[in-house]
Order: structure tokens, then C-alpha cells, then sequence
């Protein structure tokens, strides 16, 4: 995905955090649930004098808001995809627009049915969804600025989770050996060992398909495979239609990365990686076994990699993700879950 | 000019990874003409190697850092045990953590990919000084997993965790396991140090396995200090005596 990582590194000077939330996430639709909710509870306490008058006032304004508010978060995720292309300012337009509009509706279906009905509220409860619009908005652009050199760090952090140079000088060696005996065989994994960095030295911050994922892992499996011979066994299970689903640049192979230090290298005798990849709707199923040596848990780095792509997966995938490990008959298991977002 | 052409070097050679071993054997080989040197044996952890040095007599013993079941650090340590004193040159790819060590303590180390000028320097380097002294060895500081007795020429190793308890005997320490008893050439106080959250101190001369206390007993006479205490030890019929300045520590374990 060369061409996406040149998008995403000339935007992200200014461009980057002038963007609107992905209203598709659930971490965007769970803080507009909230802050909206905040709001009517405050415009309510407002107007009330005692504490059942508070609650009447809130049933009533509920009563008003909640459809207004679902209505409007089905048009934003509906029109997602749109929003994602327009120009900032122009998503801001619509995104006042559809608010403004929600609560029209809902004034007017009011206004239709209900007795004794007020026509005064009505550029209320507009000024009201205007005001909540623009707060969220506001709010969503400072989070997008907080979080831009967020997104730097991440790069960072992929550069750091690069393969380890004992990888590097071990896998140098190997190949040292093979160019007296198998000159062919050298060739092959010179130019598996070059692909190898070049991929690891691109533009990391974004999201990959997991198709290249694998096959970056494949290259990098080639290698150990040639100084750990035997003793490096590894088993694939991957669903195709999962194949095209975005992730984080380089997450699977410094997981495997880890599974050939901690799992199979502590061990003189062979030992076995399981890679399972599944699609299930719209997720998408990870999970890595390796063997577990509790005697070599000194080597270091282990937690440093996973933490690092937690991390990196709440800054794509927000609370949509997560990744657990855990020990459990000899063997060391990780899982991750993440929607499943085919290119698009 | 007519001097008898010297004996060829004796190396050995412990590396996990064959790709590894065959690299080396095929630098030996481009610098026997310069350096006469012959391979008289290989190994693919420091076990095997243990196993095999016996055997081999190695002037020079070349050995990989990371490796499973044992690695270089414990294997060079262990070697005074095979009686089989060698000059070690440490290789490794990248470890941090183990360059430092050896700098400290002026050990002589290969970086992995390893260059035929480097390895010969190394080897000469180990021909004219002779096998690398034991204490200089013992201060790479990495846990050992084993201790190693010399039984009739062969390398016994006993896992750490199978001991019972060990008893300062003259020069030597007597190590009791659930099945036997075995003297090694260490010295208790260095032991107590390596392995101070395993093993307590009960005695002058005596370090108990902490899992292996089973209970106490009030002994009758103990050490001529009048009545004291004595662990009892599971696994073994026998009872450890506790000196008074010990007990409170010992105790305290109790609970």
C-alpha cells in the first residue's frame, strides 16, 4: 500500500486532525451518545426549580431528544463514506445540517400531535442541537489534534517494533554459510532478507491489507527457517475472505518475531507456532500459540512489542479492538479482535 | 626454519544453529594454512557440549551466548568441572547485555557474522595465553540453571531446582538430592549469593532449598550450643541443625 502511506504522510502535516470522527466507530457514537445526553440532562436542571420538576423536565426533553439524536447518528454512519471524501468544512456544513434538520423533524412531529404545543420551542430546541453540534465538533477536532502527534509517535513505535538486529546478524550469518554450499539457496534468502527491510523500512503508520501482512511474515518465517531448520515448525490457518481486511502495518510479523524468540529458539527440540486467522461478519479473529518457557521468560522485550501494538490498535480501531494473552497448557496464546474493514 | 611444525590448534565448537557451526568450520579451514587448526568436535547447546569436551581435549572452545537447554555463560562456567580447563572465546550476534559482561571482565568475544581476521586474532590470541582462568569465567554473572560434579572424568549436571540442601565440606560443597550426594569445587558463600531466593542459610556451613523445608524440630543438642532447633527435610531422612544466630531467619520462612 505504498500509494495510501504517501496520502497519509503528505496529510499529515495540516490535514490530518482537520478531519470529522468516523462516525462509524463506536468510540465516536458512544461520546455523542453521552455528551449529548450531558447536555439535555444540563439544559434540564436548568429550567427546574426542584428535584421532581428535574425529572419531569428530563423525561420530557428526552422524550425529544433521543429520536432527534438516533436520527441524526444514522444519517452521519450512513454517510460516512461521504464524509470521509468532502472537504472539512463542507462536513461540518452537513453535519449541522443533519442535526439541525433532526430536530426540526422532531419539533414538527410534536408540533403535529401534541396538545398544547408551544410553537416557541421550536427555535429552542434547534439553537439547542446547533449548540450540542458545535461542541462535539469542536471537541472532536481537538481530539483528532491531541491525538496527531499521536499517530508520529506511532510510526515511531513501528520502527521500534522492527526486527531485532540479533535477528539481522543471526539470519547475515546463516546466509554467510550457505554461499559456499548452496549459492542459489544464498541468492534466494539475500533477496527474501532485502524485501524483508524494505517493507520494514516503508511508511508504517497506516493500515495495511492483512494479505501483505502475511506474506511479509512468509519472508521473514524463509529466513529463521534457514538457521533454525527442524526445529522451527510453523502452522497456518487463514480464512481467505479475511485477506482483504485493513490492519496495522506491521503487526503480525513482530508478533511471529516473537514466537520464534520466546517459543521456539529457548527450546532444543522443535517447537510449534499456530497462526489462525479467521473472519467472522464483520471481525476479524487473530490467534497465535507458541510454546511457553517459563525459565527464559528473563529475555527481554516481549512485553515491550505486545504493548506497543496494543497500542497502536487503539489508535486505529479505538475501543473496537483489543488484544489478550494468556498461558494455558504449556502454551503461550494470543488473541486479537479488530473489526474486519475491507479496502476500499 | 627447521623447527617441528607446531601441534595444529585444538577448537571446539557449541552453536545451536547449524548454518552457524558450518560458517565456522569453513573460516577454520581458510585459516589452517596460516594458523594450523583442526575441529575436534561440536556441540548444539552447552549440555551437549559438557558431554562432549571430555572427549574432544579442545585447546580453544568457541561458543555461541544464546542457546537452549544451556547456554554459553553457563556452559564456560561449568567447564572447570569437566576438568577441562580450555580458552573460551565467546560469539554472539547481539546481546547487550552479555558484551557488557565480557568487557567488564576482559573475556575475548566474537561478533556474529564473524570475520576470518577477527577469528584469527582470537585463536592466536588463545594459543599463546592459554585457557581463560576460571575466576575470570565465574564473574560473567548469569544464573546457572545446574550445578556440574566431575564423576570418574564425566560431567554430572544437577538441576537447581533438584537439591535438597548444600553442606560446606572442606574444599568442596556436598550437594544432597532426593537420590544422591555429590561434591562440587564451589564455594558456599558465592552459591548462597547466586541463588539467594531459593536456598536459606540455616548454619556456617549449610544452605536449605526453601521448598524442600518441611517443618522444625526442637533437637536435644545441636552443635554443642544446648537445645536448639533442627530443620527437617523433605525428601531425606536427615536432620539440619539451625544455629541460634540463624534461627530468627529461618523462622521467619516458617510462617
Amino acid at each position: 500500500m505504498p500509494d495510501d502511506n504517501a496520502a497519509i504522510l503528505s496529510q499529515s502535516r495540516n490535514a490530518r486532525h482537520d478531519a470529522l470522527p468516523d462516525f462509524r466507530n463506536l468510540g465516536v457514537i458512544a461520546r455523542t451518545l453521552l455528551a449529548v445526553n450531558f447536555a439535555a440532562a444540563a439544559a434540564a436542571a436548568t429550567d427546574a426549580h426542584s428535584l421532581a420538576q428535574f425529572a419531569a423536565q428530563a423525561t420530557d426533553l428526552a422524550a425529544l431528544v433521543e429520536p432527534a439524536l438516533l436520527a441524526a447518528l444514522v444519517v452521519l454512519y450512513a454517510a460516512s463514506p461521504l464524509l470521509a471524501r468532502i472537504p472539512y468544512y463542507a462536513g461540518v456544513a452537513f453535519v449541522f445540517g443533519t442535526a439541525a434538520l433532526a430536530a426540526v423533524a422532531v419539533e414538527t412531529v410534536f408540533g403535529a400531535y401534541a396538545i398544547n404545543y408551544d410553537p416557541a420551542r421550536m427555535p429552542r430546541t434547534l439553537a439547542f442541537a446547533l449548540a450540542v453540534a458545535l461542541i462535539l465538533i469542536g471537541y472532536f477536532r481537538l481530539r483528532g489534534l491531541a491525538y496527531s502527534p499521536a499517530l508520529a509517535e506511532a510510526r515511531l513505535q513501528a520502527l521500534q517494533a522492527r526486527i531485532r538486529p540479533h535477528f539481522l546478524f543471526n539470519s547475515l550469518n546463516a546466509v554467510l554459510a550457505l554461499i559456499r554450499t548452496d549459492a542459489r539457496q544464498a541468492e534466494n534468502a539475500l533477496e527474501n532478507l532485502a524485501e524483508l527491510y524494505r517493507r520494514l523500512m516503508a511508511d508504517n503508520r497506516g493500515l495495511t491489507q492483512l494479505a501483505d501482512e502475511i506474506e511479509l511474515t512468509r519472508e521473514y518465517l524463509n529466513l529463521e527457517h534457514l538457521r533454525l531448520g527442524e526445529r522451527l515448525q510453523v502452522n497456518w490457518r487463514v480464512d481467505e475472505t479475511a485477506l482483504d481486511g485493513q490492519v496495522p502495518a506491521l503487526m503480525l510479523q513482530p508478533l511471529v518475531e516473537n514466537a520464534v524468540y520466546h517459543g521456539v529458539e529457548p527450546g532444543a527440540g522443535p517447537g510449534a507456532i499456530d497462526i489462525e486467522i479467521a473472519r467472522d461478519g464483520d471481525r476479524l479473529h487473530l490467534r497465535l500459540t507458541n510454546p511457553f518457557h517459563p525459565e527464559y521468560q528473563y529475555r527481554q522485550g516481549n512485553r515491550m512489542a505486545l504493548a506497543n501494538i496494543r497500542e497502536r490498535l487503539m489508535l486505529h480501531f479505538d475501543v473496537e479492538a483489543s488484544l489478550a494473552t494468556e498461558v494455558a497448557d504449556g502454551a503461550f496464546v494470543m488473541r486479537i479482535d479488530l473489526p474486519y474493514r475491507p479496502a476500499a | 626454519m627447521n623447527a617441528p611444525a607446531p601441534a595444529p590448534l585444538r577448537v571446539f565448537i557449541v552453536d545451536d544453529e547449524a548454518p552457524a557451526r558450518e560458517r565456522m568450520k569453513a573460516l577454520l579451514g581458510d585459516l589452517a594454512a596460516e594458523l594450523p587448526n583442526t575441529v575436534v568436535g561440536e556441540a548444539a547447546n552447552g549440555v551437549e557440549g559438557l558431554a562432549r569436551i571430555v572427549e574432544a581435549r579442545p585447546d580453544v572452545a568457541l561458543v555461541d551466548v544464546q542457546m537452549p537447554q544451556m547456554g554459553g555463560m553457563e556452559f564456560a562456567r561449568h567447564l572447570s568441572a569437566a576438568a577441562q580447563p580450555a580458552a573460551v572465546i565467546f560469539v554472539t550476534a547481539h546481546d547487550q547485555y552479555a558484551i557488557e559482561a565480557f568487557d567488564v571482565n576482559a573475556l575475548d568475544y566474537l561478533l556474529k557474522p564473524v570475520r576470518a581476521t577477527r577469528l584469527a586474532a582470537a585463536l592466536r590470541k588463545a594459543a599463546t595465553a592459554g585457557p581463560t582462568p576460571r575466576a575470570a569465567l565465574e564473574r560473567v554473572a548469569e544464573r546457572r540453571r545446574h550445578l556440574a560434579a566431575n564423576e570418574r572424568g564425566r560431567v554430572l549436571l544437577i538441576p537447581i531446582e533438584t537439591i535438597l540442601y548444600l553442606k560446606a565440606e572442606l574444599k568442596y560443597v556436598t550437594v544432597r538430592t532426593a537420590e544422591r550426594e555429590l561434591l562440587v569445587d564451589e564455594s558456599l558463600s558465592q552459591l548462597e549469593q547466586e541463588f539467594a531466593d531459593l536456598f536459606v542459610r540455616v548454619h556456617r556451613s549449610c544452605l536449605v532449598a526453601k521448598r524442600a523445608i518441611k517443618g522444625f524440630e526442637r533437637a536435644a543438642e545441636a552443635d554443642g550450643e544446648g537445645a536448639g532447633w533442627s530443620v527437617l527435610v523433605d525428601g531425606c531422612e536427615e536432620r539440619l541443625p539451625v544455629s541460634r544466630r540463624q534461627w530468627p531467619v529461618v523462622k521467619s520462612l516458617a510462617g
